[in-house]
């Protein structure tokens, strides 16, 4: 609780730009007792000012901190006096002084008197800051007992690999195969392809033995022939309830690894090169599946192959089913889109049906693996049968990094001719061979291969494809959401975090994430093991992971006034919010990432944080003193900037000196998914004339690191459209922009245009009342 | 014994390293030479796939490295030695002295006054920066640095003058107790100038994949106006040559991993600045691998996007006009043909950054500098100092080596 504020202005950072003494006799007015100390020191980012300030604290005259001086996102290593010490950051030199025109354009003069105009802004911001302060709790963190156990489910090499990281660090695990042995696909290779130094030749997997060290290590206990029936709780607190021959059981854990890999992709796709009709066309997994057993053979007469083709190229042939596919995805796409319009207002779809995901576009997305799949055996027929000579028909030798040395060693084999080249057909011969027609290859001319045996590539369709897999028994849904994204693929959106997924506390790895080669699925094994075992220490520490790591508050709920509407559990991005018979939301804390999406969609005020919540935001809305005549103190304009993009990139402006409007005053949130419509009516109602969002673009490509904020946002100003035009409040005084952290350039811009749409409006109507 | 975990090189990889580790629980001392964390990643424009600016990601990082005191970060810093074993290591670290405050003062008007206009490695010579500089987009830490050899006599008294430069700061050692290493030093460009068919370096308008990010990027030389650097002009026929020194045995033996996406990227770029533009690509693999191939198809259904699979043979400037002539074998026509181009990008490879260096560690290289073991010491590489990686796999990288570090400091 912040009684006693100490308020000090830093000379060093806006001395010369602000009459500092004026701003200090106002707060002294104005705050009176609440903020017993309000001093101007010359230099506060130094030992001297954090001194000066440490002694104030230890005579017990204040209890919080004001710095009003440079941004919050610098300096923060030296306003910190422990965790029983509230600081707040008045933003008074990138985005006050630093940003500064004056109305014509003129910039500032450090030798003239301060202009009004700027000493009304740093005014504001003073008393926001203040105010925010007195609107904030210590962080009182919900710790959660966690248990230290990991649930692996998948028990092939990914599995296998994650389980014995988990285990080297000390951590119990729990692994569940479906199968009755475990190693997965990776038990039916012959080989693989190189694995490491010096990455020219194919190695053992090693499958055998990493199973017996998985089965022998203390610390791991496996489920063969056990399947996931239901994945229940949060963080720390999982139940999984799982299938076995000995009947049901519930196992605890604290987090969960999903590592169910892949299976083959439909051999339909084939089938336009005689896969089905001609049985020396077989596919790249029954060709490893011979190598296995010892023998490569025709499958029509048990012979020798001569001349074996592996195919990789295909496009012509995926162009056909792609247009076929993609009509109905759209048509599907349509549907979706006319049913969510005719739902009504008070039904709200919280549960995302599973979709299937499998499709053409799973072909090329396997490249890599082919690729490597057909160098491979192709070495496999040298091996086998010496006097054999194999066909690698490609169109992008797809065999990217490290890997290429793999390659370049096949290349060197005289008994493997490789050549760019577009298949057209494959028809039957005599004696069961194909006759395989090329064009486009880099032989100068169309060729035909009459070939003994054609392998053609198996494509990797991940598991969470065709079924939901982790069975959560979520209100939002069983699945991962929006696995259509990722075509299927239980991956993260973010290039920078690839394991955050949009469920807390389950990590995806291997080929049910993205389709890799096995090399790199062990270190995707142990990453996902690390995050696991990273968000087990987190919640058990009352901590949020990702993105807003460290964040001690969490969202507490006043019930007594829940509507039970139930827009916060629908609009979680991570499912964090379960519902009891009536309807009222039941918290999951360990789901929860803070980002306060729930906040900005309750219309009642019930979820707050310790020091972030409706009533401090509308309270700085409320210290924004608004000229009553827009002609003589020009307009006002409230802009919540996001603080992951929109206001950084006006600190980098600013620092760049750039200027804007000087009519505007910029409130940081989490996310534009926090903003509460009442502030927007809190602002119309104070007389401000326009509001201006600053978020992330959204989208399928979308920016937000809470996955839906700026969408949500976008769709609720929508919805208050209506409102403040019964109002009488024009619709174009509250807009979102999408904007990205590089806009720094743009921003200005932005917010100057609003400013100048803002005046041809007029004031706010309401004004003065 | 040390739980704590030693993390050198602050770019991507070692970032992500080090707040992996950290937000278990463990110390994590980060460790970078030049003055700002970011690396390579803070000199690229727009990531692949999504097109999504490196800030961002960065901007959350140093969010996460802010509200963690277990991260201790370490710039202006070097490794000079390390001894001991897993578990148990002493490693001593020289730190170059800033000169300048440990705040965020602005110092931008002093910078300013000073006299020399230095070639700025940031911009790969594309830019100038001054002496006192912090020139970084988003720059961690947020603080000036003072490039004391660069200085004249003038210069000097202005800084003397200043009550914020310390110019006798000297240089320290200090020594870290560690259990386990990450070693995540990254890439450096593959040396261009070696590539004496492809201009090597010398002809203005044939720039390589890095510059044209620095072009592109708000914050480079041209505020992300993409520009020939002869003449400033915009350009309208720009060629990609790939493989520029990888996969070729004369310079580097393996494929670079992100040079095929990257052109595809910068295609874009291009497009989108000039809608009158026409891009030809020069491959021998386009290698979009996985769901990149997504991506490869949304770039290449622009008509104005062509790609030649082709071997670049020679690279020539004509001086009257700055304008650079390729010679090229089409590989399916199967004819020679030389074509004129405004901007040439050569898509040159990546090198591991200790290629041709020695690390104070006595780890196991391959012969192109890519470490590869060492892991029974305790010691792990990640991201590219490992293989050539693109961004996301360099983050799982560095996820799995923070997983091995933990596990060597917990003792197996």
């Amino acid at each position: 609780m912040a009684e006693k504020i100490g308020v000090y202005f830093d000379q060093a950072s806006i001395g010369p730009f602000l009459n500092l003494e004026a701003l200090s006799e106002k707060v002294q007015n104005v705050w009176g007792k609440a903020c017993p100390v309000v001093k101007i020191e010359p230099f506060l980012a130094s030992e001297e000012g954090h001194k000066t300030i440490q002694e104030d604290i230890d005579a017990g005259t204040i209890d919080s901190v004001c710095i009003c001086g440079s941004s919050p996102r610098v300096d923060w290593d030296l306003f910190d006096f422990g965790s029983n010490i509230l600081v707040e950051r008045a933003n008074l030199r990138e985005q006050c002084v630093w940003c500064y025109s004056n109305p014509d354009g003129s910039p500032l003069n450090p030798k003239e008197e301060p202009p009004e105009l700027l000493q009304a802004m740093a005014t504001d911001y003073v008393n926001m800051s203040i105010t925010k302060l007195q609107k904030t709790e210590i962080p009182d963190p919900e710790k959660v007992d966690s248990i230290k156990r990991i649930l692996i489910l998948g028990g092939g090499w990914t599995g296998l690999n994650s389980a014995l990281s988990c285990a080297e660090a000390g951590y119990e695990v729990v692994l569940l195969e479906k199968d009755k042995e475990l190693g997965g696909y990776t038990k039916n290779l012959h080989m693989s392809f190189p694995l490491s130094y010096p990455f020219t030749e194919y190695q053992e997997t090693g499958i055998d033995q990493k199973i017996e060290t998985v089965k022998g290590n203390s610390k791991i206990t496996v489920y063969t022939g056990t399947t996931l029936e239901k994945f229940d709780g949060q963080p720390g607190q999982f139940t999984a309830t799982i299938n076995s021959s000995s009947g049901q059981e519930e196992i605890s854990v604290g987090s969960l690894v999903l590592a169910t890999g892949w299976q083959a992709q439909d051999t339909k796709y084939l089938e336009p090169f005689g896969y089905g009709k001609y049985p020396n066309v077989i596919t790249s997994m029954q060709m490893e599946e011979m190598a296995k057993n010892g023998k490569i053979a025709r499958p029509s007469d048990g012979k020798s192959p001569k001349n074996v083709v592996f195919i990789l190229g295909m496009s012509k042939v995926m162009d056909n089913f792609a247009q076929e596919e993609e009509t109905e995805i759209k048509r599907k796409a349509e549907e979706k889109e006319q049913a969510k319009e005719e739902q009504s207002e008070e039904e709200i779809a919280i549960e995302e049906p599973f979709e299937i995901t499998e499709s053409y576009r799973h072909f090329s997305y396997s490249n890599e693996i082919t690729s490597l799949n057909a160098l491979k055996q192709a070495k496999y027929v040298r091996d086998y049968l010496p006097q054999s000579i194999s066909f690698i028909l490609y169109e992008h030798m797809i065999v990217p990094g490290i890997n290429e040395r793999y390659y370049q060693s096949v290349q060197d084999d005289p008994g493997i001719m490789m050549t760019k080249g577009e298949v057209k057909s494959v028809t039957g011969g005599s004696n069961d061979n194909l006759i395989v027609a090329v064009e486009n290859t880099l032989l100068g001319e169309d060729i035909e291969i009459e070939a003994d045996l054609v392998v053609m590539p198996t494509g990797i369709v991940p598991t969470t494809a065709h079924d939901p897999v982790i069975q959560l028994n979520y209100r939002q849904g069983l699945s991962l959401p929006e696995l259509n994204l990722f075509d299927g693929f239980a991956d993260s959106n973010y290039i920078c975090f690839p394991y955050e997924t949009r469920r807390t506390g389950i990590y995806a790895a291997g080929s049910v994430r993205q389709p890799m080669p096995l090399s790199r699925s062990i270190s995707d094994a142990q990453g996902a093991a690390l995050k696991a075992i990273q968000c087990i220490e987190s919640v058990n520490r009352g901590m949020s992971v990702h993105p807003r790591s460290g964040d001690l508050t969490y969202p507490k709920f006043n019930f007594v006034r829940c509507t039970q509407c139930r827009r916060c559990t629908e609009e979680c991005p991570f499912g964090a919010l379960e519902e009891d018979e009536e309807g009222t939301p039941k918290p999951n804390i360990a789901r929860c990432r803070r980002c306060g999406t729930c906040m900005g969609a309750c219309p009642e005020r019930v979820i707050y944080f310790d020091n972030y919540s409706v009533g401090q935001t509308s309270s700085m809305i409320t210290q924004i003193k608004v000229p009553e005549e827009m002609n003589e103190g020009g307009p006002r304009i409230l802009i919540l900037a996001c603080e992951n993009d929109a206001y950084p990139a006006l600190d980098m402006a600013a620092q760049k000196g750039i200027k804007w409007s000087p009519y505007v005053r910029i409130i940081p949130v989490r996310c534009l998914g926090s903003v509460n419509t009442i502030w927007i009516a809190d602002a119309m109602g104070k007389g401000q004339d326009g509001c201006l969002l600053l978020g992330c673009k959204y989208g399928d490509d979308y920016q937000c690191h809470f996955m839906k904020g700026s969408e949500l946002c976008q769709r609720r100003m929508e919805n208050i459209g209506e409102t403040l035009d019964r109002l009488g409040i024009e619709l174009e005084r509250v807009q979102q922009e999408q904007v990205a952290i590089d806009d720094y350039y743009l921003i200005p811009d932005i917010i100057n245009n609003f400013v100048d749409n803002i005046f041809k409006l007029g004031p706010n109507p309401f004004k003065g009342f | 014994m040390s739980k704590s975990i030693l993390v050198i090189g602050g770019g991507f990889s070692g970032i992500t390293a080090a707040l992996e580790a950290a937000e278990v629980g463990h110390e994590v001392y980060l460790v970078e030479k030049s003055p700002f964390l970011g690396g390579r990643v803070m000199q690229l424009n727009k990531y692949f796939p999504k097109l999504c600016p490196p800030s961002c990601g960065l901007e959350i990082q140093y969010q996460r490295i802010k509200k963690n005191s277990n991260v201790k970060c370490l710039t202006m810093a070097e490794i000079t030695s390390v001894s001991g074993q897993a578990g148990n290591y002493e490693v001593a670290v020289r730190i170059r002295p800033r000169h300048t405050p440990p705040n965020s003062a602005d110092l931008s008007g002093l910078a300013q006054s000073l006299s020399r206009n230095i070639s700025n490695e940031f911009e790969f010579g594309l830019g100038t920066r001054k002496a006192l500089y912090m020139d970084v987009p988003f720059a961690y830490p947020h603080r000036y640095v003072l490039d004391k050899q660069n200085i004249s006599e003038e210069d000097k008294k202005k800084l003397t003058q200043s009550k914020l430069i310390d110019l006798e700061e000297s240089e320290k050692t200090i020594t870290l107790d560690v259990g386990s290493i990450i070693i995540a030093t990254g890439w450096k460009p593959y040396d261009v100038t070696k590539l004496t068919t492809l201009g090597a370096g010398s002809i203005p308008n044939c720039i390589n994949n890095m510059q044209m990010e620095r072009l592109a990027a708000p914050s480079g030389p041209t505020q992300g106006q993409i520009l020939c650097p002869a003449d400033n002009k915009p350009p309208q026929r720009v060629a990609f040559v790939q493989c520029a020194g990888s996969r070729d045995e004369n310079h580097l033996n393996y494929c670079s991993y992100i040079c095929c996406m990257a052109s595809l990227k910068q295609a874009q770029y291009i497009r989108e600045q000039y809608p009158e533009s026409e891009v030809t690509i020069f491959y021998i693999d386009l290698r979009t691998p996985g769901r990149y191939e997504k991506f490869a198809q949304q770039v290449l259904a622009d008509e104005k996007i062509k790609t030649v699979k082709g071997k670049v043979a020679e690279v020539e400037e004509d001086i009257r006009s700055n304008r650079v002539w390729l010679t090229v074998e089409d590989a399916i026509a199967g004819n020679k043909m030389q074509e004129c181009f405004d901007l040439v990008v050569l898509a040159t490879g990546m090198q591991p950054s200790i290629a041709g260096q020695a690390l104070p560690l006595n780890m196991p290289i391959d012969e192109e500098g890519f470490i590869i073991g060492g892991e029974e010491k305790g010691i792990f590489a990640a991201g590219c100092a490992k293989e050539p990686l693109d961004v996301m796999k360099s983050a799982q990288s560095a996820t799995g080596a923070a997983m091995k570090a933990i596990q060597t400091v917990r003792g197996r």
